[in-house]
């Protein structure tokens, strides 16, 4: 139950506003009570607006070492080289998006196929290319069928901790 | 009043819990639920799986970050890790993993109340008894349980318990005691085999009738992550009604799957080696993964000659420190197939080196990874104790070894049709030499979670639903009694056995007393040696038998321990006993001292440290 406190008359105001006057630290402590009517409220940084972005990073890191993958020079390497971590990468990546979302094809029909967009056809999950005119149902080759997550199951990341970290330093004692 | 039966599979790699409302009419089918375990998978990250891994990582105060471990049900707490990330991340700090921790609970050479595990912990590390690591598992299903179902807690549920079959009196007295250490009061113990089986009819449902006749003789075949074990159970009609005996389980073999990922990835580092190539713990680890992975592959696909193998390297370069490795089927099939279950006549003995006299600190691994020549010794044995043994309900007739009808695979490492095939055909070639008909598999065994749904379901069944196993203890049990004789210098007196718990006793009987006395002195510990055997049936209480100790009939099993309580001036004093057995209604044995012609009971502790 909430209490209503009565608000205060004129001169008790006049009071108040003398008490702040001459008080610094109650001044502070009353202007973080007022709601922020000027300038713009204060934004999370970054990384914690992102945190679930980094914490799929880290995911991709930890299982399937993408971000080791990614910051790696590939050119003095061979292609055999390259082919022997990408199945690293691969897997664990594999691993990570077999666990976590189910991905199926926007489209069902095979690639190549021929296939009618009918009218009021989603613009988010079919896109159209090549001779784009006229009104719908239109008719076109599948070029690509799309992926679209039917269910996202990523796991929870204590807020505690530091989203920047995508993967500690190991230090063998 | 309890609503659920629980079934928790305390397996040696992996754990797992399945539950069944006990009011419900009928058995669940295919729908076997089994139990979500959050559990730390990483630093920060809980989530839910249905297997909880068997491991315990013991962390250091500054380790990770603060509330990084925490769990739903605890969210500050982190002083211990249970599960996935235990696992990963103790792979990388072995010193500080418990791992392992029910095969040292079979283990009689060490005492396992003490803090022994990690076994090679350095000092600072704060070290649990075996039993200690059993509880931390079982209060973690507990509290998992309980935070899911907070109207039916967990300790009031009808909780059933798995070990292995030949699981001892003693390790199954331990996990009891781990049990009731985690805040479960009321359990019962019931052998995974068995437990197997239950799974295997509730998923059948009326059908399994069709499959399973009286007659028949099946043959449990469950090789886990460490263990292997069998157990024989016959069909027999009872006035129209099928009935169901466990006649025989096969004696403790530390052998099993996590040992052939091992064997792959040590027969691969060989070849590395020879090309100078050399890995860390952590990439050896991380070798017997990518083993297990081309092992999965290789033999879900036949026509795939070879499997690449990739190791990463520590460092965050990934191509430069990626070592390349192949597996190719010549060496899966030498390795795996052949070397784990090669083609053996039935008379094949598996290799043992137990005359070395010494006391294995280590884990007492099975000497000879041939499982197939472990089944083979032990349906020879089972066969000569069976064919002298009365009131048994497989006829042996002249057979060299018991005949199985059908056989139910279960532990993952039966995933391979492969291997199953391999069992398969190793058994028919037995009994085509012997004059048998050839073997049938029992299908559709859920093979990982078989042993937790089918606890569960037997404490569905106990309340009268459905058809149960019987078969009492799969051993008979023997107090050594020194025979008087003159002291010759050196020479150890000879032991006799003395059968104080016949094989077979049912849970919730009691033994005869054998009329044997023994004189205890008051506060000072007696102790006596302890002998079981899987192949005497027959030995009546009180029957005395020579030389234990050199048959081999008879497993010595860790001694059994008695201090009577000083009571007002009775010290020193000599008290006449007798001795008795009592099999327990949650299926544990029990020794107890009479006192001759007086009010005096005192419980023989059954797991001390065996001497060296």
């Amino acid at each position: 139950m909430q209490t209503t406190i009565p608000e205060p008359s004129f001169f008790a105001r006049l009071k108040l506003a003398f008490r702040v006057l001459g008080d610094a630290s109650l001044a502070r402590e009353v202007a973080l009570l007022a709601p922020a009517t000027e300038g713009t409220p204060v934004e999370p940084p970054p990384e914690k607006t992102h945190a679930s972005g980094l914490a799929v990073l880290a995911l991709l890191q930890r299982e399937g070492r993408l971000i080791d993958f990614l910051k790696e020079d590939v050119s003095g390497f061979s292609d055999s080289d390259i082919g022997a971590a990408a199945r690293i990468v691969h897997a664990g990546s594999r691993k990570v998006v077999e666990q976590y979302i189910t991905l199926e094809p926007v489209l069902k029909d095979a690639e190549g196929a021929n296939v009618t967009v009918p009218a009021g056809f989603s613009a988010e999950r079919i896109r159209l290319t090549g001779n784009v005119a006229g009104q719908p149902p239109f008719r076109g080759s599948l070029k690509h069928h799309g992926w679209v997550a039917t269910s996202v199951r990523f796991p929870a990341v204590s807020e505690a901790l530091d989203p920047r970290v995508i993967a500690p330093a190991e230090v063998e004692l | 009043m309890a609503r659920y039966s629980i079934g928790i599979d305390l397996g040696t790699t992996n754990s797992a819990a399945s539950y069944f409302e006990l009011d419900r009419s009928a058995a669940r089918g295919r729908e076997q639920t089994m139990l979500a375990i959050p559990q730390v998978t990483a630093v920060g990250t809980v989530e839910a799986r249905p297997l909880l891994p068997s491991f315990l990582y013991l962390p250091n105060a500054q380790e990770f970050p603060a509330a990084a471990l925490g769990l739903p049900w605890a969210k500050t707490e982190g002083s211990l890790i249970v599960g996935e990330f235990a696992r990963a991340h103790g792979a990388k700090v072995p010193a500080r993993l418990v791992s392992s921790a029910k095969s040292w609970l079979s283990h009689a050479g060490v005492d396992r109340q003490s803090a022994i595990l990690p076994w090679q912990a350095p000092e600072d590390v704060k070290r649990v008894s075996p039993v200690d690591a059993s509880r931390h598992y079982l209060a973690h299903v507990r509290s998992a349980w309980d935070n899911q179902f907070p109207d039916t807690p967990f300790a009031e549920q009808d909780v059933v318990l798995t070990v292995p079959a030949s699981f001892d009196a003693a390790a199954r007295e331990l996990t009891l005691a781990a049990a009731q250490q985690a805040g479960l009061p009321s359990i019962t113990l019931l052998e995974e085999p068995q437990a197997a089986f239950y799974a295997w009819t509730e998923q059948m449902g009326e059908r399994f009738r069709h499959y399973v006749k009286p007659g028949d003789v099946i043959l449990v075949v469950d090789v886990g992550g460490g263990t292997s074990d069998f157990s024989l159970i016959a069909v027999t009609d009872r006035a129209g009604e099928v009935e169901l005996t466990r006649v025989a389980v096969g004696d403790h073999i530390l052998l099993g799957g996590d040992n052939m990922d091992l064997a792959l990835a040590y027969a691969v580092n060989q070849r590395l080696t020879a090309d100078g190539k050399k890995l860390d713990t952590w990439q050896f680890n991380a070798l017997t993964f990518a083993c297990r992975q081309a092992k999965e592959a290789m033999f879900a696909n036949a026509k795939l000659a070879r499997a690449p193998l990739v190791v990463p390297g520590r460092g965050s370069s990934l191509i430069g420190g990626t070592i390349k490795a192949e597996l190719t089927r010549d060496e899966l099939t030498r390795v795996l197939t052949d070397g784990f279950f090669p083609k053996v006549p039935v008379t094949e003995v598996p290799k043992t080196a137990r005359s070395t006299g010494l006391t294995q600190m280590a884990l007492p691994y099975a000497q000879d990874a041939g499982v197939t020549r472990h089944l083979a010794a032990f349906l020879t044995r089972q066969a000569r104790a069976l064919a002298t043994a009365h009131n048994v309900p497989v006829k042996i007739e002249g057979k060299a070894f018991v005949h199985p009808t059908a056989v139910l695979f279960n532990g993952g490492v039966f995933k391979s049709a492969l291997l199953k095939d391999r069992v398969l055909e190793v058994l028919n070639q037995w009994l085509t030499a012997d004059g048998g008909t050839a073997i049938k598999e029992l299908e559709g065994a859920e093979l990982d979670l078989a042993v937790a749904r089918g606890a569960a379901y037997y404490g569905w069944a106990r309340h009268g639903h459905g058809l149960r196993i019987r078969g009492g203890t799969g051993r008979a049990y023997y107090v050594g009694v020194e025979t008087a004789m003159p002291a010759v210098p050196g020479m150890e007196p000879p032991v006799r056995a003395l059968c104080v718990a016949p094989f077979g006793m049912e849970e919730g009987t009691k033994a005869d007393i054998p009329p044997q006395e023994f004189g205890l002195v008051v506060g000072e510990p007696t102790r006596f040696r302890f002998f079981s055997s899987s192949v005497r049936r027959d030995d009546p209480v009180g029957a005395m038998l020579d030389n234990p100790a050199d048959s081999d009939e008879f497993e010595e099993v860790a001694p059994i321990e008695s201090t009577l309580p000083v009571e007002a001036g009775n010290e020193g004093r000599l008290v006449p006993v007798n001795l008795q057995a009592a099999v327990t209604e949650v299926g544990t044995l029990e020794l107890r001292c009479l006192e001759k012609g007086g009010p005096g009971r005192w419980k023989l502790e059954l797991n001390v440290r065996m001497k060296e």
